[in-house]
């Protein structure tokens, strides 16, 4: 019992990890400032949620894994709003979508 | 283990130090500013130092990059040119550099028992705390009861930090800097970025408890007055942010705020001079009970609570005078 719980939980936590690099990733490469945020809310959501959720899987019927639950819900509120807030300071000071091609957002050589 | 999270953090802040001083938009420099700050709070608790990250995390993290950006509001985003002397600073930073590496050539090594730290008066404290004041964390004792003085000094630290950048702040600018950047829309808010809004107002009420859980929560674990009255000001500040500054200024009025800056300091010291009238030493908890033990309980509360209501008061205080200044 103790080695599935384990099981799941590591699993649970590299996919986090993955989730984690695939939105830093994203963040870095791609091409326009909406997108990014696309990447990287990956990162809050997705990778927050597997880690912590992995660690819950650790941290057993404690009450250090109901405090996890209050984080874990926390941040599900937080940082989608986060994402929200950071697009919509960016239309509102007027870069549309289609603007910021390749060549705006990535260092010029 | 915990080294090589160790040495990973300390790289991740060199880096951040790095492009600290390498960025010259001062927008981006506040925000490494933050992640700066959040590192050291992550390495602080690899230390063992949950009361010391919680305070890096609450100020360092949060408070003070909203005063930087309600600063940088006042000011231009980008460095204004680079300075001349460059030989003389290079000089400088590698001369102080040299000087911090020869000294770390003395420090005792990572956790050592025989480091001087551990065997001055920090052992003696952590041994009676238990038999003293009997409060399961430790730092609260020492940072409350046996080194009240010290607490005293630092409340008045705050307290006249604060009335000093409100005289600063206050003061008429001679004229209008050219390249300030135009105040966002005054008094206005977020309103109309609709979903921060409604998250923010869910938000609020528990942040409001969560800094008074850290508030009275001191004694039994990581937090105090220090922590506290970050987190209930940056639960105002969100407000204000959300509803516009006036309606921060309705909720709070000015005028109650530098009762707070006031009467938290104020507390502190009545708590210390209770104690001298009640026939102890100024700041001695012991005679505020007929038991000695809940004597200290009561004393530690109350002080803590001087500390939370004067760093509340301040933070918002220097928030609202930043705000203020916008609008001259």
């Amino acid at each position: 019992m103790a080695m599935t719980i384990d099981i799941i939980s590591w699993v649970l936590l590299s996919l986090g990890g993955a989730f984690v690099f695939i939105g830093g990733l994203g963040a870095l490469r791609m091409p326009n400032l909406y997108s990014r945020i696309h990447a990287a809310s990956l990162t809050d959501t997705m990778g927050a949620v597997l880690i912590i959720g992995g660690i819950m899987l650790q941290a057993g019927a404690t009450l250090a894994t109901i405090k996890l639950a209050a984080i874990l819900l926390f941040l599900l509120v937080t940082s989608p709003t986060a994402s929200n807030a950071l697009a919509s300071a960016a239309i509102l000071s007027g870069l549309h979508p289609d603007e910021g091609k390749v060549e705006q957002w990535t260092r010029p050589k | 283990m915990i080294i090589l999270f160790g040495v990973f953090l300390l790289t991740l802040m060199v880096i951040t130090a790095l492009a600290i001083v390498r960025s010259e938009s001062l927008f981006s420099a506040v925000i490494l500013t933050a992640i700066f700050s959040l590192l050291m709070a992550a390495n602080f608790f690899l230390l063992d130092a949950a009361d010391v990250a919680l305070t890096e995390a609450a100020i360092g993290a949060g408070i003070s990059t909203v005063l930087f950006l309600g600063a940088l509001a006042l000011t231009g985003e980008h460095e204004s040119g680079k300075s001349k002397n460059r030989l003389l600073a290079l000089g400088v930073v590698t001369v102080t550099t040299l000087i911090v590496i020869y000294a770390t050539f003395d420090k005792p090594r990572l956790g050592d028992p025989e480091a001087p730290v551990h065997q001055h008066v920090g052992a003696w404290y952590l041994e009676k705390t238990p038999e003293l004041i009997d409060i399961p964390n430790s730092v609260t004792a020492v940072l409350g009861s046996f080194r009240g003085y010290d607490t005293l000094g630092e409340v008045f630290v705050v307290f006249t930090a604060g009335i000093g950048v409100l005289f600063l702040l206050s003061a008429r600018p001679i004229a209008r800097p050219k390249n300030a950047a135009p105040a966002a829309e005054p008094g206005q808010g977020l309103r109309h970025y609709l979903v921060p809004r409604i998250v923010g107002r869910l938000l609020i009420p528990f942040i409001f408890l969560f800094g008074l859980y850290v508030q009275f929560h001191g004694d039994y674990g990581p937090g105090g007055g220090f922590q506290a009255g970050a987190i209930i000001a940056s639960a105002v500040i969100l407000y204000a942010l959300l509803e516009g500054e006036a309606q921060a200024l309705r909720a709070v009025p000015m005028s109650v705020l530098k009762w707070l800056v006031a009467g938290g300091a104020l507390l502190y010291g009545a708590v210390g001079v209770a104690g001298m009238l009640m026939g102890g030493n100024f700041l001695d908890y012991s005679v505020l009970a007929s038991d000695p033990i809940t004597g200290q309980h009561i004393g530690i509360i109350l002080i803590e609570l001087g500390v939370g209501i004067t760093v509340t008061g301040v933070l918002l205080c220097v928030f609202h005078a930043f705000a203020a200044r916008g609008k001259l």
